[in-house]
């Protein structure tokens, strides 16, 4: 069964195509039209690792479309601890759901899931590898602040080496004709084949230490969050996450469209300072989880999204 | 060098498998991957680095009494897939094999990345490597996406 595991799974016309059934979304995702198109259907939330936003934004979804959610719950109570093998655990959540979304702290993870099931498989995050419908819903928050995907110049900061959020996007960016620069620390720099990747997609990528030097020239700036436990000791994490902050006064030479981006949680990286600033995009970005997975699961569902859907009473 | 000093080299075989034009250094591994150890009991002749024509330098393998099957061959093809292989007996080719390098490597090795998912044993789905260049040879696994380390796969063979 076709699923959602990387970015290469959806074309550039299916990407826009579902970024427009989200859009027409966003009203039943905020809760002022109840839009029932998934009723009676069931999504499995198997979490193996920690989520707060995606497992959230996926049981929101599904629930805003009138269907309903079976959660795999604590890993630590769960049958995985006896021992099961992922693919056993597939086995028996394929049986009890129309459709599966998944976070694994095992690279593959998700891939392996779709090989072993029979319902749609959308990837919330497989170790350092993929997390596509975050890229979906980055792409969708991008185009809604600068109505196009194409030609931006991206900015992508901080751990890129093992943030899979810019894994994903950055492969998405590339196809729609973005000039992305990763600005990041020596020891976390983007992975060597993602960036050989973009390059056979003809993307010029830049790569720097630099991350204010790029902040006048960007169209859109993600900040990623740099974890203390990728660094040797206390000191060498001090230095080089207090290279990748962003505060209000950094933001005066920026275009006044340039929007701050973040897959959330933040920690010190963008200082809330930033947050009143007309560049914050990262709470609208964590609602636009929402309308992106519920887009994401009609389209995997096979439920069309209507072409208008009324601002009161349902659809028109 | 010409080719009959090479054949000189090591005397023919009477029964078993000739591996020729495996890459130059490369024949230690291909015993390797083969499984041929100081536990087998098999004359083992081998050849490193003589000039070959086709290849500037190539190394040889005779196996006496034992037929390489295709599953072997298989394994072959990560280190030596353009390797030339002859099944010999009584002292003359009896069948040529060719190594044709599949687009799919499947239960051959195990992915050599540490937080694959199939780095659990007890995951039933096939191994299965794509190849993603043949010159020189590049592996990606199906699941979780990784360059293999082609050294290191001879180590991960099933």
């Amino acid at each position: 069964m076709p699923g959602l595991i990387t970015m290469d799974d959806l074309t550039n016309d299916e990407i826009i195509s579902i970024l427009d059934d989200a859009e027409r979304l966003l009203p039943v995702a905020r809760g002022e039209i109840y839009l029932p198109l998934l009723q009676g259907r069931i999504l499995g939330n198997l979490f193996f690792e920690p989520s707060t936003r995606t497992r959230m934004s996926f049981e929101t979804a599904m629930k805003r479309l009138g269907g309903d959610v079976v959660n795999l719950g604590d890993v630590k109570t769960s049958s995985v601890v006896k021992g099961e093998t992922l693919f056993d655990t597939i086995q028996m959540v394929d049986g009890y759901t129309d459709i599966i979304a998944m976070r694994h702290p095992r690279q593959g993870a998700a891939q392996y899931a779709c090989d072993s099931a029979k319902v749609p498989i959308l990837n919330g995050g497989d170790g350092a590898g993929h997390h596509p419908t975050q890229t979906m819903l980055d792409l969708f928050t991008i185009r809604q602040s600068h109505g196009t995907l194409e030609g931006l110049n991206v900015v992508l900061a901080g751990d890129l080496r093992y943030g899979r959020t810019v894994h994903s996007l950055s492969h998405a960016l590339v196809r729609f004709g973005c000039n992305v620069t990763f600005a990041s620390p020596e020891s976390l720099r983007m992975p060597e084949e993602i960036v050989a990747d973009l390059k056979v997609h003809g993307a010029e990528v830049v790569e720097t230490d630099d991350l204010l030097g790029q902040i006048n020239s960007a169209d859109v700036i993600y900040m990623t969050r740099i974890q203390k436990e990728r660094f040797p000791d206390e000191d060498e994490y001090a230095k080089v996450a207090g290279a990748y902050k962003l505060q209000a006064s950094d933001l005066d030479g920026a275009k006044a469209e340039m929007i701050i981006m973040h897959p959330l949680p933040r920690v010190n990286e963008i200082h809330p300072s930033v947050d009143s600033t007309r560049h914050a995009r990262y709470f609208e970005q964590a609602f636009n989880g929402v309308v992106a997975r519920m887009a994401l699961m009609c389209r995997l569902l096979g439920v069309d999204v209507p072409a208008a859907i009324g601002t009161e009473g349902g659809i028109q | 060098m010409s080719q009959e000093a090479n054949m000189r080299r090591v005397t023919a075989i009477k029964n078993g498998t000739v591996i020729d034009h495996v890459p130059a250094g490369k024949a230690l591994s291909v015993l390797k991957m083969l499984g041929i150890g100081g536990d087998m009991s098999n004359p083992v002749s081998l050849v490193m680095n003589v000039p070959s024509k086709k290849m500037g330098g190539k190394d040889i393998i005779k196996v006496e009494d034992r037929e390489l099957t295709q599953h072997e061959l298989d394994r072959l093809a990560l280190v030596a897939p353009d390797a030339s292989v002859a099944i010999i007996r009584a002292y003359s080719v009896a069948e040529k094999l060719d190594i044709n390098l599949t687009d799919e490597v499947v239960n051959v090795a195990r992915c050599t990345f540490s937080n694959c998912i199939t780095e659990n044993p007890r995951e039933p789905l096939p191994h299965r490597l794509i190849v993603t260049k043949r010159d020189p040879l590049e592996l990606r696994c199906r699941y979780c996406g990784k360059t293999q380390d082609i050294e290191a796969l001879v180590d991960n063979l099933i």
